[in-house]
């Protein structure tokens, strides 16, 4: 591509960037609520009055990311390597394994959320928790538990069958095949699905506010009763996007530094 | 002399499709016996067998007077003396050459790390890859990968080497170090069965050639005798292929 066609294409591209968001803000400027919309989720005032608080309450949702990360990391793996398990004898832990995820996938995160913060506690069993983050994160932690072995049990059986041939015709055991040489080459292949399911649980955290912890979701729902106005939505809307959006884009930065060095090896 | 290798009777079949219908081979220490035979003529398949890569359906297979197919054996155990290599090298691709071939000694024989590299060097040495030792697999040429791959089996010190058409994938260029490498174990006295295409190489270094058709050992003898005065009409017909395609 010479220089000046170059130049042209660059010109296309930012004249109909330039006329399509013109087009859309024009359209919600000019629709007939766009007054009161302004007033009750754009008012600056708002906006600076709420944020602090939300953002500091927003610090639970990361606490919550990464404490739930932690262990679903460890755990998926877990329920990967015994969907995985060779031999007959096994049969019952695979099918347990499948029953897990089948289940923890099927059922909305929210009444996950729902069922354990609200009934757990009302057990009444004094070394059960009481505190509703701890039953939101157990409830996070089950449900993406179930996603993410999914993840790395694709990267598991993309893994072809002749490395675990090669391995075990060395005379290493099923378990010294899986660690040594199956799982680095699964899990190095799955580090962009699974950062994708970073960003999906990133934004759920804010369901755990339905329980009552003070998280941004619901720091923002206080102010947004205490004032009749939905601002403090928008300041919530924008943490969250701050933080899932770098994920998002060295997400895809993974993606295609995988697919350029795969692509070097294939030449 | 003893036996390193005796198969009896083997029968293996994928589905309904029998791939040995009854093989029969003995092969005594420091003897090198090659496999020839068309393509799904069974080579592969009575290697990985004789590897315990494959369940077999019928027969039995005794490596240095230990039945290797009895029930209860030690899988494991039994693979570390016996070394095989691929026709597609299998390298561990996430590690450099020295980890491949220091894994299995670490892993399978509890080497110590500088026990297990030092072995290694000394092979890669021997082998002429020395200055690989940290290289990663897919930069090296498919020559070499091979040359690593044999190294890597020797590590474990087997008594057997299997060689599965370890030079088909490669292109013609690179043929000949890989064969100088099978060609020096020989002269070492390592006992092989080696499944290849390469006729005159396997004239050249076997000390009997096996022809497998159709999932039996049709015809064995000495090279000469096969080569040059095949008896069975089918042994003959594929020496005939092989000249007219030119690889002979």
């Amino acid at each position: 591509m010479s220089g000046a066609e170059g130049r042209r294409g660059a010109l296309i591209a930012i004249f109909s960037t330039l006329v399509v968001f013109t087009g859309l803000a024009l359209l919600i400027t000019h629709a007939p609520g766009w007054p009161e919309v302004r007033q009750t989720f754009f008012d600056w005032g708002q906006f600076k009055d709420s944020f602090p608080e939300i953002a500091r309450a927003f610090l639970l949702n990361v606490k919550i990311f990464l404490i739930a990360e932690a262990f679903i990391l460890v755990f998926a793996l877990l329920l990967a390597v015994i969907r995985n398990l060779p031999g007959p004898a096994a049969l019952p832990l695979r099918i347990l394994g499948i029953a897990y995820a089948d289940f923890f996938r099927g059922v909305p995160t929210i009444l996950v959320i729902a069922m354990l913060g609200f009934g757990a506690p009302a057990l009444q069993l004094n070394w059960v928790p009481l505190s509703t983050t701890f039953w939101g994160i157990v409830a996070l932690v089950l449900v993406y538990t179930a996603y993410v072995s999914e993840v790395y049990r694709a990267g598991i059986e993309s893994v072809h069958p002749s490395q675990n041939a090669a391995a075990r015709s060395l005379g290493l055991t099923h378990w010294q095949s899986l660690r040594a040489v199956v799982l680095p080459q699964a899990v190095r292949r799955v580090i962009p699905p699974l950062l994708n399911d970073f960003i999906g649980l990133q934004k759920d955290t804010a369901l755990v506010g339905f329980l009552g912890s003070v998280e941004a979701f619901k720091q923002s729902q206080i102010d947004a009763a205490a004032t009749f106005n939905y601002t403090s939505y928008v300041a919530a809307a924008l943490l969250f996007v701050a933080l899932t959006i770098p994920l998002a884009r060295f997400t895809d930065w993974l993606v295609a530094r995988d697919r350029r060095r795969r692509q070097a090896a294939g030449t | 002399m003893s036996e390193a290798l005796l198969v009896d009777g083997l029968h293996k079949s994928f589905g309904t499709l029998e791939v040995l219908r009854g093989v029969d081979l003995a092969v005594d220490d420091h003897q090198v016996v090659c496999l020839i035979g068309a393509s799904g003529s069974g080579k592969s398949t009575l290697l990985r067998c004789v590897n315990l890569l494959e369940p077999i359906d019928a027969g039995r297979i005794v490596v240095e007077g230990v039945e290797i197919t009895a029930r209860g054996v030690d899988v494991n155990r039994i693979r570390r003396r016996i070394g095989i290599v691929f026709q597609a090298y299998n390298l561990f691709p996430h590690m450099s050459v020295l980890k491949n071939v220091t894994l299995a000694p670490r892993l399978a024989l509890k080497q110590s790390n500088a026990e297990a590299s030092q072995r290694a060097l000394g092979l890669l040495e021997r082998f002429g890859l020395a200055d690989k030792a940290k290289d990663y697999p897919d930069s090296l040429s498919g020559g070499q990968q091979q040359r690593v791959a044999i190294v890597r089996a020797l590590a474990m010190q087997p008594d057997l080497m299997l060689l599965d058409e370890v030079t088909s994938a490669l292109d013609p260029e690179l043929v000949a170090e890989v064969l100088e490498v099978i060609r020096e174990l020989a002269d070492g006295g390592m006992t092989m069965v080696i499944a290849t295409h390469e006729m005159s190489f396997a004239r050249d270094i076997a000390d009997r050639i096996c022809f497998l058709d159709e999932g039996v050992i049709l015809e064995q003898g000495p090279p000469e005798q096969i080569f040059g005065a095949p008896k069975e009409q089918r042994t003959q017909r594929f020496l005939e292929r092989i000249i007219e395609a030119g690889r002979m």
